[in-house]
């Protein structure tokens, strides 16, 4: 089991890793966003689909 | 239409919304992957089929669910692809994605992800669906496109497989894709 995902008590009857798995998921989601996704939002516009 | 050099409102709105459920489909793409430069690849993708098909979605409803079938689908259908380029099969290519995450992983939970990527595709995405992003089964088979029932077997595959590979047993035999679900 990783280290992580001993550092929470898991829910009761809930596996270690389904903290961990928790952990990984909301690891990507609290990333800075890359700008290119920015420049992308950004560029979408109407006329992109006629 | 004339409209199109003006701001338009419900294009805005559609575009903040997608800003929102971003970190969310990287999240998802990371885990579905295990590659964060193939999985930023494939949101950016998803963001440009989502504007596309803009006017299928009802503001309001479950952007993150829609755009999050959006990218599962494009997944699949690249994956697909790499498998005609090379003629590898499925089990291959699962092999080489946990290879490169192996390599390139920048996460520190690196035992949950090596765990996560051993899963058949099928389990990883359920349980990346139900266990991880906090949809309920029925948003999750709505999303992955089966039954209901599919995609409650599906996570409790996927969390015994965990389980034991978690729990340490080196015996444990990845299981083959099924591709029947």
């Amino acid at each position: 089991m990783p280290p992580e995902a001993r550092t929470h008590a898991p829910a009761e009857g809930e596996p270690g890793w389904a903290t961990g798995l928790r952990k990984l998921y909301n690891s990507v989601v609290d990333e800075p966003l890359p700008d290119s996704f920015r420049d992308l939002l950004k560029k979408l516009d109407g006329s992109d689909d006629d | 239409m004339t409209d199109r050099v003006r701001p338009h409102p419900a294009e805005e709105a559609f575009r903040e919304e997608l800003l929102g459920v971003l970190p969310h489909l990287r999240a998802f793409a990371r885990g579905l992957s295990g590659r964060p430069d193939f999985a930023d690849d494939l949101v950016q993708e998803a963001l440009i089929k989502a504007w596309t098909a803009r006017e299928r979605y009802t503001p309001g409803t479950n952007m993150r669910a829609w755009t999050f079938a959006i990218l599962r689908n494009h997944y699949l259908s690249e994956l697909r692809k790499s498998r005609r380029q090379t003629d590898l099969d499925e089990s291959t290519v699962e092999r080489m994605l946990v290879m490169e995450a192996d390599q390139e992983s920048p996460l520190h939970l690196g035992d949950m992800e090596n765990a996560l990527q051993k899963l058949a595709p099928e389990r990883r995405e359920a349980v990346l669906l139900v266990g991880a992003s906090g949809f309920s089964y029925e948003e999750a088979a709505d999303i992955a496109g089966c039954p209901i029932g599919t995609m409650k077997s599906r996570v409790a595959r996927a969390r015994a497989d965990l389980n034991r590979l978690l729990e340490g047993d080196p015996d444990l035999v990845v299981p083959k894709p099924n591709p029947h679900g």
